[in-house]
């Protein structure tokens, strides 16, 4: 084992780590506000909106992400009015071009989980909040969101452990983050194992951080799933408890 | 007997509501004085659950008036059918028409006490720590002190039915509704319940109550109504209604429901 030469590699991949993170961070906020419009998209009840949230999420979900990150950098400079549009401020940039596919490609899966979690909320809770006079935001974000949320973060979880895995597509389009560098450090020394090693395990400590950041999340969230530590075994127990 | 009854709480007049070509409710007229505690009864599918659900617009009536203390709730003819013109009063009046729901209907991620202040905090905008201040005296009330940072998930059928009431109370509501509340209960659980809704009704709690509960609609109210297939087919006095039942169909009802 060439310890240097690991210790060597490590140090120029962990100086990438903030570039991943800051890929993840953005791409996942900007994902995030684009999977709340088109689930209000997909349940508004209005038949255009609701056709084209549809559309987007077949887009975005049925197609590959490195072919959109590609479409998105190399693609959209071809046109001379988007070169001269405002717009290219930001697109001429290769991490802003993977910020802005990874968000399109997460915002589809992510409101795909938002849905899964809005059908969850029983209908009678619902109705209870309504029957003491609530609707509308409020009601949403007392009662319809906490719940929803609870419902969809395992999967909304795992979106976000592959997303920290996608951030490694933004490499293809020359933004230097970990998978980069690695790329750099394998064709200057050929020593292939070592190096995609050492950022394999990087990308495994931050995932494994996450994971149990949600799991805290989740915990958390759960004090209605979990037994009380006073409480008695069974529901017949409880019943026969004397009021 | 007074010679002035006490103001009118509720007053319904000529409901009418449809489900696709089935007409559940055929012009159902009624009027609650404050204090009055009306036990509506019928046979499954005669429309009280329905009627209860007009009242406070969980269901839009087709046709109908809905006056509560005085405010007419306003209507006009949408694109959709009928709907309620100002969603705002909407709200307002629901939030003074306290429901209580068969399977009870608590929220799950709430502790009993957080359930019982999310209307007076929230709709209310009442403060908080009055509004906790009250709620416990309420729980008091039904019986759930030592209950108040459980989950629903952890409470009891009865217990949970009793958190229910607690929380349509913390409203202070002009009328109380109650949607078969002992309907979803094991039998020997439906008792604490009724008696919480005994206590309501001898302190004057004006309460329409959806029930199968004989015994709670001869002892406890003091006007009973009986539909049939979306038409009141009885109504008055319990006393009188049950000595000598006005119909047939009505006598049979009874019969069928001997406890």
């Amino acid at each position: 084992m060439d310890f240097p030469f690991l210790f060597n590699t490590t140090g120029q991949l962990l100086a990438a780590v903030p570039t991943t993170l800051l890929l993840f961070v953005e791409s996942i906020a900007i994902g995030g506000v684009i999977a709340l419009f088109v689930t209000w998209m997909r349940v508004s009840g209005v038949f255009v909106l609701d056709r084209i949230a549809r559309a987007y999420i077949l887009v975005f979900r049925g197609s590959p992400l490195l072919i959109q990150m590609f479409m998105i950098y190399y693609g959209l400079g071809q046109f001379q009015a988007i070169r001269n549009s405002i717009f290219w401020v930001a697109l001429k940039h290769p991490f802003e071009c993977a910020v802005l596919s990874l968000a399109l490609c997460t915002g589809a899966y992510t409101a795909e989980i938002f849905r899964s979690g809005l059908i969850a909320v029983p209908e009678r809770e619902v109705e209870a909040a309504r029957s003491i006079g609530m609707s509308g935001f409020l009601l949403f974000r007392r009662i319809i969101a906490p719940v929803a949320l609870r419902y969809a973060l395992p999967a909304y979880s795992t979106e976000l452990v592959l997303m920290v895995k996608s951030t490694s597509l933004a490499s293809l389009v020359t933004v230097w983050e970990i998978t980069g560098v690695a790329q750099r450090i394998m064709t200057q020394t050929y020593r292939t194992t070592e190096v995609f090693l050492c950022a394999a395990v990087i990308y495994l400590v931050i995932n494994f951080i996450l994971v149990r950041l949600l799991a805290l999340l989740e915990w958390r969230l759960s004090g209605h799933q979990r037994r009380r530590r006073d409480s008695l075994p069974t529901d017949a127990a409880l019943e026969g408890t004397p009021t | 007997m007074n010679d002035t009854p006490p103001p009118v709480a509720l007053d319904v007049a000529d409901i009418h509501k449809s489900f696709g070509n089935t007409e559940v409710l055929k012009g159902i007229s009624l009027t609650a004085h404050e204090g009055d505690v009306v036990s509506i009864l019928g046979a499954s599918g005669s429309g009280k659950s329905t009627l209860l659900r007009c009242i406070n617009l969980l269901e839009i009536p087709d046709k109908g008036e809905i006056v509560v203390a005085g405010e007419r709730i306003r209507m006009r003819e949408g694109r959709h059918g009928r709907q309620p013109e100002d969603r705002k009063q909407v709200d307002r009046i629901r939030s003074e028409l306290a429901m209580v729901f068969q399977s009870f209907n608590l929220w799950s991620h709430m502790t009993v006490l957080q359930n019982l202040i999310e209307g007076p905090v929230h709709v209310l905008k009442r403060d908080r720590r009055e509004a906790i201040g009250e709620a416990e005296m309420l729980l008091e009330k039904v019986g759930l002190a030592d209950r108040k940072d459980y989950y629903p998930a952890h409470l009891s059928g009865g217990q949970q039915q009793r958190a229910a009431i607690a929380r349509a109370l913390a409203m202070n509501p002009k009328a109380m509704l109650f949607d078969e509340p002992t309907s979803a209960l094991d039998p020997e659980l439906v008792g604490e319940v009724l008696r919480v809704m005994r206590a309501l009704a001898e302190e004057g709690r004006t309460m329409l109550v959806v029930t199968h509960e004989m015994g709670f609609a001869r002892g406890v109210s003091n006007r009973v109504m009986f539909l049939h297939r979306g038409m009141v087919e009885a109504e008055g006095p319990p006393k009188e209604l049950f000595a000598n039942p006005p119909t047939e169909r009505f006598r049979q009802f009874l019969a069928g429901h001997e406890d």
